[in-house]
């Protein structure tokens, strides 16, 4: 077999049916299949949220129980201006390219590798803290020294309402016994919530008035009716927040995947065809502006709205 | 649609969405009174701004690249 029946064809020219080349296209046609995955994960986000009963779903100033504390916007706002910067960087890689100067070029592109490293330990650190606190329910108030440490949400139910007592904090050390069963934990309580009074209605009214600090306490099994952390098992509304946020970050992760091995691989590349290697990074980045601007979709729809 | 077309439909995006996040701090300030969300918002227009001096910036810098 030839050289030129082995030759993809399209590589470089515009193909005359798309005008565009055959590596651009293909990158469209999969932008398009990411766009209908990422719209149905959305669709499902709004579903979920129109049908959760009233005072569930974390809205800022709620008296929700897994509320929007949970959510740390500052952080999050910290990595939308870190992956617009990444975007400008990657165009600015691929306008270097095409200027033929590849060292401006792998410069910018590692300066994108860097800041999508950046919004991964962000967001490593933002996973890490929910993981680490759990949310424990309780059927009736939990007191210790006399002092009322949980605080009770009413919700509506079918037969009245119903009222449950909860607490929210961090298990300090997990104590077995000899049969290697959970005998307790050591919990250390966050302070209790105050009040929710801020215009909205619904369960505002019952909550307790005083925050302050509580003393580690003893939580044994049968003591309480659930415990769970504020991961995807925590709520409905976690639930959909890590899926959405998980898979965007899976996105990044491939994206730093193939910028890195550009950044290794680039130099032979760009030494026997220049032009397919600022085609490929063309491509690089246009999956890369995609994956930014779900984050700019995601950042207001999940931590503030 | 070339990477430069992408990037500019990229960059109104990020304005319109600052501009958005802008006035919701200023709702929700005069709403719950709560303090955040109002810097939040002055960040968000501060950023729209931003976003647009690189807008002119970068269609002036990139002129003579394609948008096919």
């Amino acid at each position: 077999m030839s050289a030129a029946a082995t030759e993809i064809p399209y590589d470089m020219e515009p193909h005359p049916l798309t005008r565009m080349y055959n590596g651009k296209f293909g990158i469209w046609l999969f932008l398009a299949s990411e766009i209908m995955l990422f719209g149905a994960l959305f669709s499902s986000y709004v579903l979920l949220r129109v049908g959760a009963p009233e005072g569930t779903w974390p809205i800022i100033g709620a008296p929700t129980v897994l509320g929007h504390e949970i959510l740390n916007v500052p952080l999050a706002a910290l990595n939308t201006v870190i992956l617009i910067t990444s975007s400008v960087t990657m165009l600015m890689s691929w306008y270097y390219l095409k200027l033929n100067n590849f060292g401006k070029g792998q410069l910018f592109l590692l300066l994108t590798v860097l800041l999508s490293c950046s919004f991964l330990v962000v967001k490593y650190f933002e996973y890490n803290s929910k993981l680490h606190h759990y949310l424990v329910e309780f059927d009736a108030p939990l007191v210790v020294d006399g002092e009322q440490v949980s605080y009770s949400r009413t919700y509506p139910t079918a037969n009245g309402e119903r009222t449950v007592h909860y607490l929210h904090g961090h298990i300090t050390e997990t104590v077995k016994d000899e049969d290697g069963y959970v005998e307790y934990y050591k919990f250390a309580a966050d302070p209790r919530k105050p009040d929710h009074g801020h215009g909205h209605e619904g369960d505002a009214g019952h909550g307790d008035a005083h925050a302050g600090e509580h003393p580690e306490i003893e939580l044994r099994p049968g003591d309480y009716r659930r415990m769970s952390n504020w991961g995807p098992a925590g709520s409905t509304f976690t639930g959909i927040y890590f899926t959405l946020t998980g898979l965007h970050g899976l996105h990044i992760l491939g994206g730093v995947v193939v910028m890195v091995y550009f950044l290794l691989t680039g130099g032979s590349m760009w030494k026997k065809l220049p032009d397919k290697y600022a085609n490929r990074i063309e491509c690089t980045g246009l999956y890369w502006h995609f994956v930014d601007l779900v984050w700019i979709f995601l950042f207001p729809v999940l931590y503030l709205l | 649609m070339s990477l430069k077309a992408f990037h500019l439909v990229f960059v109104v995006v990020v304005l319109l969405i600052s501009l958005g996040v802008g006035a919701w701090g200023v709702r929700v300030q005069q709403v719950d009174g709560q303090g955040w969300p109002m810097q939040l918002g002055i960040a968000s227009f501060a950023m729209a701004a931003i976003t647009a001096v690189y807008g002119v910036w970068f269609l002036k810098k990139l002129k003579h690249v394609s948008y096919a």
